[in-house]
């Protein structure tokens, strides 16, 4: 192999990685609150305000402060939606997507030049304004893990990336943990499958609903901030682009597995990569729509390939997207 | 039947563990527990017997603290108590098996018996949970992955699931709803087996039934229920059979006297079916290379244990299900693979199993329902307009004529009781069609005597109007009651068609069951 082939497949690699990582932290999420027997249409809009948070948050106060409140004001969605869904079950689907148009209008209003700065000001008074007016923020810096960020191809990918792209990693690794292996996790599958079985066992149906869905949402906030200071430091509007749409399919590729969504997440940040890549090599240079539909052509074929290979018996959660009340 | 041999024989203790003193319970427009007693001692069987709707399933739901009773007294060990949720009825040792299993499919069998436990871990060590699991299994002779998946498992075993969550839970005392309705003859023995062991160590089990021959095999008491009143409650050994019978239904139940129309002058085949193999869900052959034929005027029974082909073959016959070869002549036409749409045109009509299930849409009204068998036809639409007013006068027929228990025609038809769905069905297929074939799937299964009556008289009605009635039983009393010629089926194999007048139980429980050729058996 050639420095110069060497150096693609470092790049693509490592942009595969950090691209995926957006998806990884979503879908680990939704897997989490979908395994309740919730799912949550609104990630997109999640990720968008996620995204506007950490965006303001960041000039104001510095990134952990941005992580914290763009996962604050996910938490804050998802509990408006468990409201919503739990409590007086209402339509999953219907709630989801006004979620979602509501976060997508929102961060788009807060990006607006005027009112990010307004914003801004209020936030922290000392930070000159009109920063927000570059639609910048500094970078998450990136964190080389010592010898190892020097290996060869796959040192740039896996050693030397921001914080959340380990957080991505650990926190699939956690959930899996608290899903499989724990007490609290039997209790959150067993709401998903048959919730008023669980209820007869004790387990407090509600409590688990509203914690699921505002772990998970919590996380598609932090998704969002990734997006944003991790990924493309640069505000523009729809910069999720269908992005926490493409989350909500991995789960289902990634068969409700917070393990398995680690493997789903990268190969869809790879795909994302090479959407980068390609025109550069000359396809598609005039007709960037073309590539651009790549991750979504590629989501469609996935779904169909996953449908026929459980030969339309797909393993969800049986009680997904059904409201639970006792009273039969 | 040897059941002194089996039981214990051993005088109850006197302190009962459960008193249940003038329990009074209302629906709705049912009184269905009028001044009940009942008492379980520590170490019998109390088998509770009676036909469907008598009260039985109300009373355990109030002593396992699903219902709460409008007035009379609890007292669980002597003590007084109020059970307000199954939670407290657990906490007291009190544990049910509900007639539908309340498992999760998708966990394993550990994850389900050891769910929310108060003695699991955060972290819970699975493996010695699946030893003890293990342990307890093979104290009752069950042979018991606790490591495989619930969707997996048989009925029985998925009892046997049950079973170990009550027993995970320090129950003693275990009710059991129906709980041989969904077992094998084999499996039904096993568990009357595992509720005597159950006794031995101390518990007290109490068997809600409506079959005599249970009840009788296995208690050591029997209390019988008839319109929400206990009208009986005596030690096993010291009543009969047929005080039972009279208690149950208020008259003495007859031996099976059989009702087929005796030998027939012509014969005219109405169905023909030929070398005919239909695939099961599982991808293996559930029909095997069948042959068979129905003539008009005549009830055929398919009897067998269910779970040999008898479903696949009714659906094959009924469209539902494409068959893999084979011949099936509907009236000189091959039907195979036909859709329903077109068989039920071609004058074949259906009772499905399970009719709640299958055979209406529950939400919808009973005009509704009746309307979707004849939405596409003149007078009931014209140019794809429905002409409500038509469809409701015949709803309005069918309700009267099949004598269908509703307020209304626009009740809703998930409202019914069991034996009025079923009324419901028969009442559409007949009232909209003529048809020249019938395919009955368990028509009886779950109504009360006074509706399996009624049924029954229907379907006999039917055959003298020279109908071809195919019926799927696993009823060997009804088979023998209703039946002209009798197909066994063992195996996906038909092992051989009798005529009533050669059948006896015995030799078509030995078909049945080892599916032994007529001419073996005889």
């Amino acid at each position: 192999m050639t420095f110069e082939a060497f150096s693609i497949a470092e790049a693509i690699l490592a942009s595969a990685i950090s691209a995926g990582t957006i998806y990884l932290i979503a879908s680990v999420g939704e897997c989490f609150t979908e395994r309740a027997g919730v799912i949550n249409l609104g990630l997109e809009g999640i990720m968008a305000m996620g995204a506007i948070t950490s965006f303001l948050v960041t000039l104001a106060y510095g990134h952990l402060v941005a992580i914290l409140s763009a996962a604050l004001i996910g938490g804050l969605l998802g509990l408006l939606h468990a409201f919503l869904t739990v409590s007086l079950r209402l339509n999953q689907i219907a709630v989801g997507l006004a979620i979602t148009w509501l976060g997508l209008g929102l961060s788009g209003f807060m990006g607006a030049p005027e009112v990010a700065r307004d914003l801004l000001r209020a936030l922290n008074p000392n930070v000159p304004s009109h920063l927000a007016e570059l639609k910048q923020a500094p970078r998450l810096p990136d964190l080389r893990l010592g010898p190892l960020a020097e290996t060869p191809i796959i040192g740039r990918a896996f050693f030397s990336q921001n914080v959340l792209v380990y957080a991505g990693v650990a926190l699939a690794i956690l959930l899996w943990f608290v899903l499989f292996k724990t007490k609290w996790g039997l209790s959150l599958r067993s709401v998903g499958e048959n919730p008023a079985l669980a209820d007869s066992a004790g387990v407090n149906i509600y409590l688990v609903r509203y914690l699921a869905v505002m772990v998970g949402s919590a996380l598609a906030g932090v998704a969002g901030a990734y997006l944003y200071i991790g990924y493309q430091p640069f505000w523009v509007e729809d910069l999720t682009r269908s992005r926490g749409f493409i989350a909500l399919s991995l789960v289902i590729l990634a068969s409700w597995s917070p393990l398995r969504a680690i493997a789903a997440a990268y190969l869809f940040g790879g795909v994302e990569a090479l959407q980068f890549r390609i025109p550069l090599r000359g396809f598609g240079a005039e007709t960037p729509q073309l590539v651009m539909m790549l991750p979504y052509v590629i989501t469609i074929l996935t779904l169909i390939a996953i449908s026929l290979a459980s030969r339309g018996r797909i393993p969800a959660p049986a009680a997904l997207g059904k409201p639970y009340s006792r009273e039969e | 039947m040897d059941r002194g041999a089996e039981k214990s024989g051993h005088s109850p203790s006197p302190s009962p563990k459960v008193e249940m003193r003038g329990i009074v319970k209302r629906f709705p427009g049912v009184l269905a527990n009028d001044n009940v007693d009942f008492t379980i001692y520590e170490g019998e069987v109390h088998a509770l017997l009676g036909e469907n709707g008598a009260g039985k399933t109300t009373l355990m739901n109030i002593l396992y603290g699903i219902y709460t009773p409008d007035s009379g007294t609890i007292r669980v060990r002597g003590v007084p108590v109020k059970l307000r949720s199954p939670r407290d009825a657990i906490k007291l040792g009190i544990g049910m098996v509900h007639q539908d299993f309340r498992l999760i499919e998708a966990h394993t069998v550990v994850e389900n018996v050891f769910l929310n436990h108060r003695e699991l871990g955060f972290v819970p060590n699975w493996r010695s949970l699946e030893s003890r699991l293990e342990e307890l299994a093979s104290n009752y002779g069950w042979k018991l992955n606790p490591r495989a998946r619930v969707g997996g498992l048989s009925p029985g075993e998925k009892q046997q699931v049950e079973l170990l969550k009550l027993l995970v839970r320090g129950a003693d005392i275990l009710l059991l709803d129906e709980p041989t309705s969904v077992l094998t003859p084999i499996e039904t023995r096993m568990l009357f087996k595992t509720m005597r062991r159950m006794v031995e160590d101390g518990k007290s089990v109490v068997l809600i039934t409506h079959k005599l021959s249970e009840a009788l095999s296995v208690s050591d008491r029997i209390t019988v229920m008839r319109r929400g009143r206990v009208v009986l409650t005596r030690p096993t050994s010291e009543v009969t059979i047929e005080e039972l019978s009279i208690a149950m239904v208020g008259t003495q139940i007859e031996g099976v006297v059989s009702r087929a129309r005796g030998e027939q002058g012509e014969k005219e085949p109405i169905l023909k079916i030929s070398n005919l193999s239909v695939m099961g869900d599982s991808g293996v052959l559930a029909v095997r290379d069948v042959n068979l034929t129905v003539y008009r005027g005549e009830i055929l029974c398919i009897a067998g244990v269910s779970g040999n082909g008898q479903v696949e073959l009714v659906e094959a016959i009924t469209g539902l299900r494409k068959p893999l070869r084979g011949k099936i002549i509907l009236n000189g036409l091959d039907i195979a693979g036909a859709s329903p749409r077109r068989l039920f045109e071609l004058g074949l009509s259906y009772i499905p199993p399970e009719g709640k299930k299958w055979g209406i849409v529950p939400e919808l009204s009973i005009y509704e329902n009746v309307a979707l068998r004849v939405i596409r036809r003149q007078p009931y639409s014209r140019l794809g307009m429905i002409k409500w007013e038509s469809i409701i006068k015949t709803a309005q027929r069918v309700v009267t004529e099949f004598r269908v228990d509703a307020s209304s025609v626009k009740a809703r038809a998930g409202s019914l009781s069991g034996g009025n769905v079923q009324r419901l069905i028969l009442g559409r297929e007949l009232t909209t069609s003529n048809p020249l074939l019938l395919v009955a799937a368990y028509p009886t299964k779950g109504l009360d005597i006074a509706a399996t009556e009624q049924v029954k008289r229907i379907l006999l009605g039917l055959r003298d109007e020279k109908v071809g009635i195919l019926m799927v039983s696993e009823d060997l009393d009804e088979v023998l009651e209703l039946s002209d010629r009798i197909a066994v089926m063992y195996g996906g194999r038909i092992v051989g068609v009798i005529k009533r007048s050669e059948a006896s139980a015995e030799v078509l429980g030995s078909m049945m069951s080892r599916g032994v050729p007529v001419s073996a058996a005889a």
